[in-house]
C-alpha cells in the first residue's frame, strides 16, 4: 500500500508521518503542494506544521494549492484522508471536514502527552482500535480550539462525527471536548494531536511502563492498512 | 489606483481569544473606559479599472471564500476608494 505525505512550505511534520506510515507497513510517497499529481495513492495524509506561516487562516491558504483540489477529489472517491494538525486545519479550510479551528482559549501554546478517547472506530483511520479506547499521544498546537455553531455541533454528535475526544484535561478550549473528527462517508478523519509521534518505543510518549515506549499512534496508520486490505 | 477595503471579523457569539489577551493587557496598564475587545482583520484590495458592480460582486466571492471562512467569521463591511495608499497623488 503506498500512502502519499503531502509537504506544503511551512510543513514540518511531513518526515514524521512518512516514518510513521512506513512504521505501519505501508511505502510512504512524498507529494507536493504546488502538483496537480497525487501519484495513484491510495491514502493521503496532510501532516502538521505552520503552512504558509498560518497567515490568513491556518490552513488556510494550503486549502487552495493546487493538490487540494486533487485530495478533495479524492476524498470524494472514498479515498482515505487524514489531517494532522495543521493537516486538520487545511481539511477544515477545504470544506472536507465541518467547524472551524481558533487560537487556544488560554492565549498559549500547548505541548503535552494528550489522552483521548477513541469514539468511532468506524472510519479508515481508526478501525483497528476498540471502540472507547483510551490513548496517548503528543499534541501541539497554538490554534486548536475547535468551534461550530450549536446547529453544527448537534449534527455532528448526532451523526456521531466526533473521533477523537479530550480526556483529562480540555487543552485548548475545544468545544465538547472534541480533538478530531470524521466526514460522514468516514474516510476523511482530522485531528489536532498527533499520532505520528507515538509510533516507536524510544520515541513516543512516557507510559507506566517506560519513558517514552507509547506507540499508540500506529494503530491510526495500521487501520488504513487493513482498511486498504480488506477493500483488496 | 481604486482600493476596495474588506472588513472580517470574528462571530460574535464565537470565542475570540486574541481580543481577550488584548482586553486583558488593557485592564493591566489600567485601562478602566474599555469593557470588551474583539481584533478582526482589514484587507485592502487594489484594482485595476473602475470598481463597478461587477468588480464588486467579484469582490464579495473573494470576501466569503477566502478572506473570510464563513464558518468562524463574518464578512461585516465591503467599501470601495479611491485611494488610500498615503502620499499617492490623485
Amino acid at each position: 500500500m503506498r500512502i502519499g505525505v503531502v509537504t506544503f512550505p511551512g510543513s514540518l511534520d511531513d518526515r514524521d508521518a512518512q516514518r510513521a506510515v512506513r512504521l505501519a507497513g505501508a511505502e510512504p510517497v512524498a507529494l507536493w503542494h504546488g502538483d496537480h499529481d497525487l501519484h495513484g495513492v491510495d491514502a493521503i495524509v496532510l501532516p502538521g506544521g505552520f503552512s504558509y506561516g498560518d497567515y490568513l487562516r491556518c490552513g488556510a491558504i494550503a486549502a487552495l494549492s493546487p493538490i487540494m483540489r486533487e485530495v478533495v477529489d479524492a476524498a470524494g472517491r472514498g479515498v482515505p484522508v487524514l489531517g494532522i494538525c495543521n493537516g486538520f486545519q487545511v481539511l477544515v479550510e477545504a470544506h472536507l471536514l465541518p467547524g472551524g479551528l481558533i487560537r487556544n482559549d488560554h492565549g498559549r501554546f500547548v505541548c503535552r502527552d494528550q489522552r483521548l478517547r477513541v469514539e468511532s472506530t468506524g472510519t479508515a483511520w481508526t478501525s483497528a482500535f476498540r471502540e472507547g479506547q483510551e490513548i496517548v499521544v503528543p499534541l501541539k498546537n497554538g490554534e486548536g480550539g475547535f468551534i461550530a455553531d450549536a446547529e453544527t455541533l448537534a449534527r455532528i454528535e448526532g451523526e456521531g462525527q466526533v473521533v477523537f475526544r479530550y480526556l483529562d484535561v480540555n487543552p485548548n478550549g475545544s468545544l465538547h471536548d472534541i480533538a478530531g473528527l470524521r466526514n460522514e462517508r468516514g474516510n476523511v478523519v482530522g485531528l489536532m494531536p498527533h499520532p505520528e509521534h507515538a509510533v516507536e518505543p524510544g520515541f513516543g510518549p512516557d507510559t507506566t511502563a517506560a519513558m517514552r515506549s507509547g506507540t499508540d499512534g500506529l494503530a491510526v496508520f495500521r487501520s488504513v492498512l487493513e482498511h486498504a486490505l480488506a477493500r483488496a | 489606483m481604486p482600493t476596495i477595503v474588506v472588513e472580517v471579523m470574528p462571530k460574535a457569539e464565537l470565542l475570540d481569544p486574541q481580543g481577550k489577551a488584548v482586553a486583558g493587557a488593557l485592564e493591566r496598564i489600567g485601562t478602566t473606559a474599555v469593557r470588551d475587545v474583539r481584533v478582526g482583520k482589514r484587507f485592502e484590495l487594489t484594482v485595476d479599472g473602475p470598481v463597478d458592480a461587477a468588480v464588486l460582486e467579484d469582490v464579495r466571492r473573494i470576501a466569503e471564500t477566502v478572506l473570510a471562512n464563513t464558518v468562524i467569521e463574518d464578512v461585516v463591511a465591503i467599501t470601495a476608494e479611491e485611494s488610500i495608499v498615503p502620499g499617492e497623488t490623485h
